[in-house]
């Protein structure tokens, strides 16, 4: 039955895939024994990364500004995955899975057919990433999705997990959210292979902005792209979607693969 | 504890109103269920995509423009085309006593109207999984009794 389904899903059929990344969530199918029944494995191909996690602090706008991206990858006629992660209440297990409300582009006919989103939630993991997401991107790509793209839960300074799963990550940041110290601090923004300022329609974006900058010339080795987006204005977001398409590694999510 | 329902709450049509919609939301994510919820102003080919790439397990639907005629059965009758026969369908909203019978009819297994106790609606999530064929596509008479 589920090898059936697994075929069905790698023909294309939605319904075949959302059940057995399901099976995956649920533990009743594990990735070792779905990825030999594909009789695939998925290998980067010539240096461009397959996994990509979007993450920063909740309410910079990572949902919104996403959306932008699909779009402007599904007009380019990719295939994209997207796991949007939310938390599990700690209290009841429950939780309200709410990244589809700001996710448009799976409602147009015209492009839907390339984009696949699933809500996660966290279930008893702690962090921002469960680690059953690393599964479910395998299988994901083991499918023939082309580009695997995770949204973390927001995320604090130190929620660095999504590192040991993506091939790169993408910090996105908001206008007054802090000053040139926060900046400076540990974390999260090291990991960055590129960070996108949001809301930069709003006062203070640009600012940030540079004070990012010029916290990553303070240090050694590569210096991640910083760029401004409005999500809600689509500036910069076609942009920020074409440099990302063909990200370099900074070499910076690699050293925290400990 | 075994896994958690995944619930799809939607709000087809063009129908502004969605405290209804969250209070219920918010209540089955309280009883420990995954609740993916759509937003507002859906189709009814979005909906049943979304229920289908979220692999859920039961759909609520709510209205209160007045549209539920038209809207429910259109949801249902896609599903039902897409082969998610074992989907459980409730509704509730705005929905007219006399309005329910050719709900029941299209597969929807309850409807819920103002002034239901939450309580009920975590019942009905319980019965209709203790139950068998009562997914919108599959054959059964039964339908919740409900207080509102």
């Amino acid at each position: 039955m589920t090898l059936e389904f697994l075929e069905q899903a790698k023909l294309g059929d939605r319904r075949s895939l959302a059940r057995m990344l399901s099976a995956l969530e649920n533990g009743t199918l594990h990735i070792k024994d779905a990825l030999d029944a594909i009789g695939e494995t998925s290998e980067p191909r010539n240096g461009q990364w397959q996994t990509l996690a979007i993450t920063g602090a909740p309410g910079v706008g990572k949902s919104c500004l996403l959306d932008g991206l699909l779009r402007h990858w599904a007009q380019l006629g990719i295939r994209v995955a997207v796991l949007a992660v939310d938390p599990s209440s700690p209290r009841t297990g429950g939780a309200l899975l709410g990244d589809r409300v700001r996710m448009t582009v799976v409602d147009d006919v015209e492009l839907n057919d390339l984009i696949y989103l699933r809500s996660v939630a966290t279930r008893k993991a702690s962090g921002s990433v469960p680690v059953i997401v690393e599964d479910m991107t395998k299988l994901l790509l083991a499918l023939g999705w082309q580009r695997v793209i995770i949204e973390t839960v927001g995320a604090g300074q130190s929620e660095v997990r999504c590192a040991a799963i993506a091939d790169r990550i993408v910090v996105v940041e908001g206008p007054a959210r802090g000053d040139g110290i926060q900046a400076e601090k540990a974390g999260l923004l090291e990991l960055a292979d590129a960070v996108l300022v949001n809301k930069s329609d709003l006062p203070g974006a640009e600012l940030h902005a540079d004070e990012i900058r010029e916290s990553f010339e303070l240090g050694i080795g590569n210096k991640p792209p910083v760029l401004l987006t409005s999500a809600v204005q689509h500036t910069g977001v076609s942009q920020a979607a074409d440099l990302l398409l063909t990200l370099a590694s900074s070499g910076r999510s690699e050293r925290a693969r400990w | 504890m075994s896994e958690p329902w995944r619930i799809v709450v939607a709000k087809p049509g063009l129908d502004g109103h969605d405290r209804g919609a969250k209070v219920v939301a918010r209540a089955l994510r309280d009883a420990g269920n995954e609740v993916i919820y759509t937003g507002l102003r859906r189709s009814a080919q979005q909906i049943v995509d979304t229920v289908r790439d979220e692999d859920a397990r039961f759909l609520g639907l709510s209205s209160l423009s007045g549209a539920h005629e038209h809207l429910f059965p259109r949801v249902c009758e896609l599903l039902k085309q897409q082969g998610l026969n074992d989907v459980i369908v409730f509704g509730g909203g705005i929905i007219p006593l006399g309005d329910r019978e050719p709900l029941y009819a299209c597969g929807i297994r309850a409807i819920f109207g103002p002034g239901t106790p939450t309580s009920e609606i975590l019942e009905f999530v319980d019965k209709a999984t203790q139950l068998e064929n009562t997914g919108v596509g599959q054959e059964s008479d039964w339908h919740w009794t409900s207080s509102a």
